[in-house]
């Protein structure tokens, strides 16, 4: 499979006719409800087997939008699936039942944004204390919010 | 014994040749530190400690000072009596091997007719304070790394009282002198076949009885901090060094008097404790040299070595031996 | 005296199982930096382990946004300390594919060498402090890493006569590189390759024909490919699990195209597996660094020289993900930029971060020992896992 069947095929199955990206790499915006079924179909029908990360943008009044990059190491092309949650929505399906990857940085995107990973087995915060309030990733997080008794 | 001292009443000489010894000991473990300090750095291409006096020569001095000025800390939570009394259960089984060992011929504390039974009994009773140490301080390390201790020390005393045992049938005593004099014409490394191998399995099974790296998995800094001593500071921290330190320097003495001939060497009789000590601590350089080349082995593959291979071996070599010696008549 | 009574059991909360729970780190004699294992243990099985990161977290991510595109690079270097070269080089590496900025020929030679340079050090740290982790800091573990700190000085020397520092160098520039190289330094850099390549066939004759090593590394810690794909783990690891994927080779950038090197793969998947192909690396760096020396391009430095503002480098709004393979893996930067000098957003994928996640995985039904040999063979960094 090239980048280019690859991206035939998800036109095929999933609808979506806005694909972009390079040479070596897929863009493509997937609907919230579609996320998991869209991650299974990235695994098992394009091969992309490698969970390389998955992060979050906090783009202000628009909402969250959540980022996970894929790859096919074999065939060499990386494929970046994006989901929007919406303006004030805050939960997103998880997806650890997909890959095990997922878990570590799902953790860190809950820490940093407060997105709740429904399904995902162990949601706790990874990098930032137990007690940390707020999820300094958000643009709406100052850089200098105090944060007693440290600052 | 010296004809000078034939005058004086027994338990008077006893307690002088104890005492000279003791502090001999206390003396020699220190520069032992430096000597084993300085071979390390040699083969780390460092220089070694330098600073102390000439080329570092008073650095145990030095170190022995810093150990008694720092503070003893007592974990609030150990239990105190076993935690205190550990050290010195440790040490005493350690000073005391040096007991029947005859630095040249008739001058030792006390030359034993059973001096190898006293001395591989006595030194497997330092596990009792490495336990106590482990089990006193109320620390999860400390408490591994005395299970690790009580396994491995009892894996490997039989390998070694066995290696130990060869040199006896050849030399159909169990006297340390006997032994050492009957080596006079052929040291009993050279013993064809049996004398090598035993000493192989005599130097295996000390470093791993003596806790010595490759086999230190009761101190295994990278896994359990300092093991069974990591609650330790100050003096009581000095005590267990100087106990293991002294383990090491009785049984490089030991390995010399079994195999390379005690106090045989060229040269007048007065020579003779010199070149004891010189082959003690090649022995001691040898068991040194294989610490700082082996990376630490686990639990489970030290117990295998030992049950496995090092057992079957030297208890195959001991029944050899008898068979050569009742063969050859060299039997007594 | 404290009038608080003493407790028996403080620690050991003896519910009558067989169970120990025992912390490794966040302070422990093996732990790379801070990194607090949580095992559960019985006996000296491990059966269960929780892992805390976090102790070393600056929020890099947040920290870029308020940094514009001249004044980050040098922060970048701080993620991963031990080999900072290449954490700077994926962020002005993003910058520059969004802003389509011509890189010239000898810049990207230059950052090839010092990025080639950098592994070199970065892997003799590895293999020294595995070894220590395994061999103990009194044993034969303490020998290897004296030498291989011995030579990791000889490279930060050259570092140092090039940028001027020794452990964090901001050498990387958008555009470019901030120096050239002074006269004579090739010839001491050449000297310096060929004798960490005379070492490092000294080492491993050491390490390899020690059968304890040997012991302690063949068949513990083993990833399978599936779960290393899974987890997302790169670098040594992903291909020390029969993964051929090297992003210089499947993703060229700045020239690696022009060099010629082999991808080392191994299939067994265990310590020793991430062991040969670490040290099969070494030479391969080597290699492309006298490559890259003999083949120097004359030229600028940097198409965008003589910065004069922190403000100067413009990026328009776009988005990419940059990559560059590190010493531990793939380091990514994911940059959106909104057109301001300071990027809009930014994602560090720090390879040790995913590297680390596969322990929860692999550690459980090991010894305690091998808890110790196994995370030396992951070799994190736990600037770049915490970020």
């Amino acid at each position: 499979m090239t980048r280019d069947q690859a991206a035939t095929l998800i036109g095929e199955r999933f609808g979506i006719a806005q694909v972009e990206g390079d040479s070596a790499t897929i863009v493509v915006t997937v609907p919230v409800e579609q996320w998991t079924p869209f991650a299974l179909f990235a695994k098992d029908t394009l091969g992309c087997r490698f969970f390389n990360f998955s992060t979050a943008v906090d783009w202000k009044e628009q909402g969250l939008e959540v980022v996970v990059r894929v790859d096919n190491v074999d065939a060499r092309f990386g494929l970046l699936m994006k989901t929007r949650l919406g303006p004030g929505v805050s939960a997103c399906p998880s997806l650890v039942p997909v890959y095990r990857g997922a878990n570590w940085m799902e953790r860190e995107c809950y820490d940093m944004f407060g997105i709740r990973f429904e399904g995902h087995p162990d949601l706790r915060r990874i990098l930032l204390g137990d007690d940390w309030e707020g999820h300094p990733l958000l643009k709406s997080y100052a850089v200098d919010t105090p944060h007693p008794p440290y600052r | 014994m010296p004809a000078a001292f034939a005058d004086m009443p027994a338990w008077l000489v006893a307690a002088i040749a104890s005492f000279i010894l003791l502090n001999g000991i206390a003396l020699g473990v220190a520069y032992v530190t430096l000597l084993e300090r300085k071979f390390a750095a040699r083969m780390q291409s460092r220089i070694g400690p330098y600073r102390v006096g000439p080329h570092g020569l008073l650095q145990p001095i030095a170190d022995a000072i810093k150990l008694m000025m720092k503070e003893d800390v007592v974990p609030t939570a150990a239990d105190k009596p076993v935690y205190n009394l550990a050290p010195i259960v440790f040490l005493i089984p350690c000073m005391l091997i040096f007991a029947t060992i005859p630095f040249a011929p008739g001058l030792g504390v006390a030359d034993l007719n059973i001096g190898i039974l006293f001395f591989l009994a006595v030194s497997s009773m330092e596990i009792v304070g490495l336990f106590m140490a482990g089990w006193g301080s109320n620390n999860k390390y400390a408490l591994l790394s005395a299970m690790r201790a009580v396994n491995q020390i009892i894996s490997y005393d039989l390998p070694f009282v066995f290696a130990s045992l060869v040199p006896v049938l050849l030399a159909g005593s169990l006297r340390l002198g006997e032994i050492a004099a009957a080596q006079a014409g052929l040291w009993f490394i050279a013993y064809p076949v049996i004398g090598q191998l035993g000493f192989i399995f005599f130097i295996l099974s000390t470093v791993a009885a003596e806790n010595r790296a490759p086999f230190d998995i009761l101190e295994a800094e990278s896994e359990l901090v300092a093991g069974f001593r990591v609650e330790y500071s100050g003096m009581k921290f000095a005590l267990i060094q100087l106990g293991e330190y002294a383990h090491v320097v009785a049984s490089s003495f030991l390995g010399a008097l079994l195999f390379l001939g005690a106090w045989s060497g060229p040269g007048p009789e007065w020579l003779g404790a010199i070149w004891f000590l010189i082959k003690a601590m090649l022995v001691f350089l040898l068991v040194t040299w294989v610490r700082w080349s082996f990376v630490r082995i686990r639990v489970d593959q030290i117990l295998a070595l030992s049950w496995k291979a090092l057992m079957p071996a030297t208890l195959v070599l001991l029944l050899l031996t008898a068979v050569v010696v009742v063969w050859t008549g060299n039997g007594r | 005296m404290s009038t608080v009574a003493p407790t028996k059991t403080v620690e050991f909360e003896y519910s009558g199982g067989e169970r120990l729970t025992m912390n490794m780190g966040p302070q422990h004699p093996s732990a790379h930096g801070v990194f607090r294992a949580i095992l559960t243990l019985e006996g000296e099985d491990v059966v269960g382990v929780d892992a805390v990161i976090g102790y070393l977290h600056r929020c890099h991510e947040k920290l870029s946004e308020t940094l514009t595109y001249a004044q980050y690079p040098s922060i970048a270097s701080k993620t991963d300390y031990v080999a900072a070269m290449t954490s700077e080089f994926a962020y002005v590496l993003a910058a520059e594919k969004i802003a389509k900025i011509e890189v010239p020929k000898r810049a990207q030679y230059l950052r090839v060498i010092c990025a080639e340079l950098q592994r070199v050090a970065s892997h003799l740290l590895w293999l020294g402090t595995w070894c220590l982790d395994m061999g103990g800091a009194l044993g034969g573990g303490a020998t290897i890493f004296l030498y291989c700190i011995r030579e990791r000085e000889l490279v930060l020397d050259l570092f140092e006569s090039l940028v001027g520092a020794r452990l964090l160098y901001g050498f990387y520039q958008v555009g470019g590189t901030r120096y050239d190289i002074p006269p004579g330094w090739a010839e001491t850099c050449r000297e310096t390759v060929d004798l960490i390549d005379r070492r490092i066939d000294e080492y491993e004759r050491m390490l390899e024909e020690n059968p304890f090593f040997l012991a302690r590394a063949k068949g513990v810690g083993l990833i399978s490919r599936e779960l290393a794909e899974d987890v997302g783990i790169s670098g040594p690891l992903l291909r020390g699990s029969g993964v051929a994927c090297d992003l210089r080779r499947a993703e060229p950038y700045s020239s690696y195209e022009d060099f010629d090197f082999r991808v080392p793969v191994e299939t067994a998947g265990d310590c020793f597996a991430r062991y040969r192909v670490r040290m099969v690396e070494f030479r391969e760096s080597l290699k492309i660094v006298r490559q890259a020396l003999d083949r120097l391009p004359e030229g600028p430095i940097s198409s965008r020289p003589g910065l004069k503002s922190v403000a100067q480098v413009r990026v328009p709004k776009g988005e990419y993900y940059a990559r560059v393979e590190g010493a531990r893996g793939e380091v990514g930067c994911y940059l959106i930029a909104d057109g301001s000098a300071k990027p809009y957003r930014m994602k560090w994928r720090g390879a040790s971060f995913s590297n680390l996640a596969v322990l929860p995985h692999i550690i459980p039904g090991h010894k305690v020992a091998d808890v110790v040999a196994i995370m030396g063979s992951v070799d994190p960094v736990f600037g770049e896992v915490d970020r």
